[in-house]
């Protein structure tokens, strides 16, 4: 028991659908634990953080970390793991990207706060109370972590030995990382993606692809798709064409169009600027022959008027590790 | 006294001011027609750090989140005008990519002003000036907000 490599994992801003991937590796769990002493994991054990601290520098092994950096607390846990760790692995698009969490970024710190503790319409608060880093009450001062004002991704913070991408990982590529590990494989360079792909999601989707022409968006709502032809071409917003492959396409064979959670490709620093590189070709605004430049700009306006929120489609799972990061001060 | 000096320091700060435009600019068009404008002698306002590509349709929509990024006040993007592109289509992907950009910009706090796609042929040596001096104007107004 004590001989085995240690295995940690945690989470910081993330919603706990990371745990449930690497559950979802069914029976094969059994040989992780084999494989590996996975002792901390505050999802699933019950281990206390004193026992992180407790160990000697560099005694784990191999600590899957997955959610972004929100708080002071996700940093000083993100600090703690690294420290005690030999492998430092963001684990999810949380981690590697700020995902879902990293949205926040398009609004302020105290517009993030207002919104969901004063303005909105179910709060009760008449005092206008907010959570402050310290407060002091009746039986002492009581601490909470400091809420940053942007989120940011796990390597902005530390430094991260290897990335798997996903919301969330899909089981296969957890386990096939989670068995080179264990086998002692040799790993790629520190700072490779491991668990995914190069190319994008298209790669792997065995829609037929053909001359894409967009004349009109669609919501999955709005129309039912043909089974065999490329999504996007159908007018269905899809990120697979800005999206890491390594999922193996599960959602555009299902009729819903990819939402990009893999992140950007190997090469793409901004997975929200290659969606717009590639859209902003193939989008037909219809027939421009003898018409004004004023009456050309108008009917692709009115195409761009159907996609309902431009960062949130295309910066969905990327916005705080992109370029930008999120809304910038004018 | 103090209020003077803080005064006069910000006067100063205003004055030094100068906006920083990142000009992408095609090879076989727009950059001719800032040649034109050098040979003709026109002068023109040095706020502008010209980037040559091949083609207006080279410009990704990083190479202009990288400019804002590394401070760069506005960001020009000049291509042919509709059907002189050398690559026949490159700058009219070029005009819709901007027009997408500038939406998703908008979002994320860049405003439209900072951001401009316009046409420039190899003898439009006035045009490319006029709209350096637009730019610049627009953009030492906007600061002044």
């Amino acid at each position: 028991m004590a001989d085995k490599p240690k295995l940690a994992m945690y989470w910081a801003a993330s919603c706990g659908g990371c745990e449930i991937a690497v559950v979802n590796l069914h029976e094969k769990i059994l040989d992780l634990d084999a494989a590996f002493d996975f002792f901390f994991c505050p999802c699933l054990l019950d281990t206390k953080i004193s026992t992180i601290e407790a160990l000697p520098d560099q005694e784990i092994a191999v600590t899957f970390f997955n959610g972004a950096i929100r708080t002071a607390e996700n940093e000083e846990m993100a600090r703690l793991l690294r420290r005690k760790s030999r492998l430092l692995i963001a684990f999810g698009t949380c981690a590697t990207e700020g995902s879902i969490p990293g949205l926040a970024n398009l609004s302020t710190r105290e517009e993030l706060l207002r919104t969901v503790y004063l303005d909105n319409p179910t709060i009760d608060n008449p005092e206008g109370i907010l959570p402050l880093p310290s407060s002091e009450v009746a039986g002492g001062t009581l601490q909470l972590p400091v809420f940053y004002d942007r989120v940011l991704p796990l390597k902005q913070v530390v430094t991260v030995d290897y990335f798997i991408p996903g919301c969330p990982p899909e089981a296969h590529q957890i386990w096939n990382v989670v068995a080179a590990v264990a086998a002692g494989q040799p790993l790629p360079p520190p700072g490779s993606t491991l668990g995914a792909g190069q190319l994008s999601v298209c790669h792997e989707c065995s829609r037929r692809k053909g001359e894409k022409k967009i004349a009109r968006f669609y919501r999955t709502s709005e129309i039912t798709p043909e089974p065999d032809i490329c999504l996007l071409e159908q007018g269905l917003l899809c990120m697979g064409i800005a999206t890491r492959d390594g999922c193996g396409a599960p959602c555009p064979q299902a009729n819903m169009p990819c939402s990009g959670c893999y992140g950007p490709p190997a090469g793409v620093a901004d997975q929200g600027a290659a969606m717009i590189a590639a859209l902003g070709s193939i989008l037909d605004p219809g027939d421009c022959r003898g018409k004004s430049e004023a009456e050309i700009a108008g009917q692709l306006a009115a195409l761009l008027d159907t996609i309902p929120d431009y960062a949130g489609t295309f910066y969905k799972y990327s916005l705080a590790g992109s370029i930008l990061g999120g809304r910038v001060k004018s | 006294m103090t209020a003077l000096i803080r005064e006069k320091e910000k006067n100063v700060a205003q004055a030094a001011y100068q906006p920083r435009i990142v000009g992408f600019l095609c090879n076989w068009c727009s950059y001719a027609g800032a040649d034109k404008a050098g040979t003709a002698q026109i002068a023109y306002p040095a706020n502008l750090q010209i980037i040559r590509v091949m083609c207006s349709g080279r410009v990704e929509p990083q190479f202009v989140l990288q400019a804002f990024k590394q401070g760069a006040d506005g960001v020009l993007i000049l291509a042919c005008h509709p059907g002189d592109c050398h690559y026949k289509e490159g700058n009219l992907r070029a005009a819709q990519r901007h027009t997408l950009l500038l939406r998703v910009l908008e979002q994320l706090g860049i405003k439209r002003s900072r951001c401009r796609f316009d046409h420039v042929s190899a003898v439009e040596g006035e045009k490319f000036v006029r709209i350096i001096q637009e730019m610049v104007d627009e953009l030492n107004n906007k600061k002044g907000e």
